[in-house]
């Protein structure tokens, strides 16, 4: 048989637990061997992901969007580890796109490691074994005795073969069967688990071009585009005639949108000759908006709505457990009620969001058109499907280029920047980079979607607590929960005693709202942990010996689902950050700690805040302590660079960040009105990691839903006063 | 069009555009130097430092005008041809950036910075930095880097001077 069509054979697709499909093996696409630049040296593939040259140079492709988690160093280093090469030797390359050869290349949800761990390591340990089969057949040695290290396949008598010396005819050898594969033992790691500096550092440190913002093209135009301040409005009129007058301009016209803000809404594109002058052109702008459609929301009719209704139960039922109405109306325990409020937050990606297109034209009769996108993007494949929905190009018809993201956090899920400039270098006939300003990039953001929750509980006469009940009130549109906008029936204590109840009240709005670091657990932990500790000191407790008997005896409430309450790692992770925080010490007047577990993305995480706060309500955050068990850590400094980040950014949401809306329209507009934690703000962050035996789960957004009530709690241990709506200036802090 | 000359990183360029138009996208889309970030247009965020006659000013908000016949040092220009300035190194060596977007503009305050204050504290890096947003939160490396290519840089003037001596 054919050797190519052999391999060939071998792709398929696997169903792994928890749904999703990964590509559990990759044959090579292109032939075995290829020339690279010096004509001397070969470089062959191995799989889908690793090229080897004849030099000894190891290029591993990095599959999935880059956005500052992490990845692109983290999945090549676990590929690395299998294949038994030195780092040093590894160039890794941002993988076109191309999902029949790399399996899904969405980042997103944390998910990124947990989902390809497996497949990375079958990559890594099957070109492994392809290399022993080659430096057996050359070396004249059975291959059981042969293992790889440091880039070489080596023997026990010392004699021993590089990569680059065995990489052609590795090429060539049998790909071995998954099933066979073994993987190493986290014993024998010498990659996984160290530090490895971000494989892009040298490009960001020297400022070549890297993020979707640098694409420049030959020929290419600049756009930016001006949607209705309230979601939804239709253009009227505008002053064309006079932008297309403007120094810079080439163009200016109406585009008609399709009402969707996750494809395209109705603007005015402004096309020119460098973005200064679009910019420009934009602010002399003057549109007449019909606003008829558009959304009419109101942040403080929601207050207004909430706070109408606290104290009750909500619309509708998440979970009736037990008996919380005998447990509140014993006289014997301590029932206490709290109202918590959190805003809408920004995405605030520090690239503003902005993409490249060439719409070509096909020129004969039989010529189809094709595009070509360049795209800071969570996930290529939107870009693919939004050329397909909207503009009728089938796949083979595009090529995207991923870009890596300025930052994302759940933006860039979105295509609708995509869409636009699609529609503007179509209409242009020429390549155009669209770039949004940092106005259009908060105003027309997918929001974080802010809330409320009105909070009842009772603790018994031994600080215990005997009931709990929640009514969260949501936001919905069309009738459906937007992202994050949830409370659920396992949600943390539920599960763990007898008498629970939920409720909640939807509120349905137009203002676009999508996922945001950890949603819906970055908001309902300030809740939940925070009348947690209200609960602790009603009934005369201590936070930390509160929550550990309300964890109880080691159990995994659904076994074998990562991202379920595994009340061990939660026990083990809260006595951690308490340790070595030093929980319990004698603290100064003014000065408290403050704790918080929480589990969310699989990630179990405790946090010890350290603050003081004086008469003026100034607020010092020295320290905050983390404990983290996400498993085995697979790159030293990433995983702490992201929970001291997750920290910092939950640190700077909670201070001051907070959009709020009027008859449709976002009052904030740039970082003047929207500030971010500066650097003589931020506390230290102490990271302490439990490496337990689970598989891995990803680490961009865990941290950061426990920083929230940690600092709110030790504001009360340092204060006495109770902070119960977020953000902290609105209650009179600064920093 | 008038016609504005500048130096850039060292070399002599002369820039066509509006007298209004800000540096940061004379460098850009003019020159092709995309180092230096747009992040928001209003001088609040440091993602355009770059150096006008070694002075740190926000790239944004100056324009090409305002900058006519002075000495321009962007990222680009940070290092020295192949030698990496030594917060370069230490940037690398740490491991500071996530996504990476705003590290130009930190890199570009943290070498002002140091080239007036060889030997900054704590609250010396915390006064010269605040200006550079991070929505990443990398600020706590970011400051362990400044201090350590701080004592190289003054490690290798005292071994300069011993040399001469």
């Amino acid at each position: 048989m054919n050797m190519k069509l052999d391999r060939r054979s071998f792709l398929r697709v696997t169903s792994i637990a928890g749904g999703g499909f990964i590509l559990s093996s990759v044959v090579p696409v292109a032939l075995a061997e290829e020339s690279v630049a010096e004509a001397s040296v070969t470089a062959a593939e191995l799989n889908a992901f690793i090229k080897v040259s004849s030099d000894g140079k190891i290029t591993i492709y990095s599959a999935n969007a880059e956005m500052g988690q992490g990845i692109k160093t983290t999945l090549p280093m676990i590929i690395a580890e299998e294949l038994g090469a030195r780092w040093e030797d590894v160039e890794v390359l941002q993988s076109p796109v191309n999902k029949e050869r790399f399996g899904l290349q969405m980042a997103g949800g944390s998910t990124t490691v947990p989902r390809t761990w497996d497949q990375m390591r079958q990559m890594g340990a099957s070109a492994r074994e392809m290399f022993i089969s080659a430096g057996s057949l050359v070396m004249e040695l059975p291959r059981e005795e042969l293992k790889t290290q440091n880039s070489t396949v080596t023997h026990e008598s010392g004699r021993s073969m590089t990569f680059g010396q065995l990489a052609s005819l590795a090429a060539k050898q049998e790909v071995p069967d998954v099933e066979t594969l073994e993987f190493k033992s986290r014993e024998d790691y010498t990659i996984i688990g160290t530090s490895i500096s971000g494989v892009d550092n040298l490009v960001i440190v020297t400022g070549a071009a890297l993020f979707g913002i640098d694409t420049r093209v030959p020929d290419m135009l600049y756009a930016a585009y001006h949607k209705c301040p309230a979601i939804g409005g239709t253009v009227v009129s505008a002053n064309i005639k006079e932008i297309k007058a403007l120094p810079g301009i080439v163009d200016a016209f109406v585009v008609e949108g399709n009402d969707d803000p996750t494809e395209l809404l109705d603007g005015i594109a402004i096309v020119g000759t460098n973005t200064f002058a679009v910019f420009d052109a934009k602010s002399k702008l003057k549109v007449k908006w019909d606003e008829s459609g558009a959304s009419k929301d109101s942040w403080t009719a929601l207050v207004e709505q909430a706070k109408a209704k606290q104290g009750r139960r909500g619309d509708d039922e998440i979970v009736d457990k037990g008996d919380v109405n005998t447990a509140f109306a014993n006289p014997d325990n301590t029932t206490i009620e709290a109202f918590y409020e959190y805003p809408f937050v920004a995405h605030l990606c520090m690239e503003p969001m902005n993409c490249t297109a060439h719409y070509k034209k096909g020129e004969g009769l039989f010529d189809d058109d094709t595009l070509e996108v360049w795209v800071p993007t969570q996930g290529p494949g939107l870009a693919l499907s939004i050329a397909d929905s909207m503009f009728g190009l089938d796949k083979d018809q595009v090529t995207v280029h991923q870009m890596r993201l300025g930052g994302s956090f759940g933006r860039r899920v979105y295509k609708e920047y995509i869409a636009e400039v699609i529609e503007i270098s179509k209409r242009m006939e020429a390549p155009v980079k669209l770039t949004w300003t940092r106005e259009d990039d908060i105003r027309h953001d997918f929001f974080r979607s802010g809330g409320f929750q009105s909070v009842k509980g009772a603790v018994d006469k031994q600080g215990k607590l005997v009931a709990f009940e929640n009514h969260f009130f949501g936001m919905q549109h069309d009738g459906k929960p937007v992202s994050g906008s949830r409370f659920g029936a396992n949600e943390f204590p539920i599960l763990n005693i007898e008498n629970a109840y939920a409720s909640k009240t939807m509120f349905e709005i137009d203002i676009p709202c999508g996922p945001w670091r950890a949603p819906g657990s970055n908001t309902t932990a300030f809740v939940v942990q925070g009348f947690l500790d209200e609960l602790a000191h009603a009934g005369g407790r201590d936070y930390l010996e509160f929550l550990l008997e309300l964890m109880g005896e080691p159990r995994w409430f659904d076994e074998g689902n990562v991202r379920s309450l595994n009340t061990g790692r939660a026990a083990g992770v809260i006595r951690r950050a308490a340790k070595e925080a030093g929980w319990g010490r004698q603290m100064p007047a003014g000065r408290g700690l403050g704790l918080a577990f929480y589990l969310s993305h699989a990630g179990h995480i405790a946090e010890v805040a350290e603050v003081s706060v004086d008469a003026n309500k100034k607020l010092t955050v020295h320290q905050v302590t983390v404990a983290v068990d996400v498993g085995p850590i697979i790159n030293r400094s990433g995983a702490i660079s992201q929970v001291q980040g997750s920290v910092i950014d939950g640190l700077s949401t909670m201070m001051a960040q907070k959009i709020t809306f009027e008859n449709g329209r976002v009052q904030q507009s740039n970082f003047h009105d929207y500030p971010v934690l500066r650097m003589p703000d931020a506390p230290r962050v102490d990271v302490h990691f439990i490496e337990s035996d689970y598989s891995p789960t990803g680490l961009g957004e865990p941290a950061l839903p426990p920083l929230a009530p940690a600092v709110a709690n030790a504001i009360f241990a340092a204060s006495g006063h109770r902070v119960r709506k977020m953000p902290l200036i609105e209650e009179g802090y600064t920093m | 069009m008038p016609s504005y000359q500048m130096t850039v990183n060292g070399v002599d360029q002369e820039i066509e555009a509006e007298p209004n138009m800000p540096l940061l996208w004379a460098l850009r889309d003019l020159l092709g130097l995309v180092g230096t970030k747009f992040g928001c247009g209003i001088a609040q965020c440091g993602a355009c430092t770059v150096h006008v006659d070694d002075i740190p000013m926000p790239a944004c908000s100056v324009t090409v005008a305002a900058v006519a016949g002075r000495s321009v040092r962007t990222i680009e220009g940070l290092a020295d041809g192949a030698q990496l300035h030594p917060l370069q190194k230490e940037w690398i060596a740490q491991d500071v950036a996530q996504c990476g977007y705003c590290q130009s503009g930190q890199l570009m305050s943290a070498a002002a910075l140091l080239k007036r204050n060889p030997n900054p504290t704590d609250d010396d890096i915390d006064a010269a930095m605040a200006g550079s947003y991070c929505r990443c939160g990398t600020y706590i490396r970011i400051r362990s880097a400044i201090h350590s290519a701080a004592s190289q840089m003054t490690a290798n003037y005292v071994n300069a001077a011993e040399k001469k001596v």
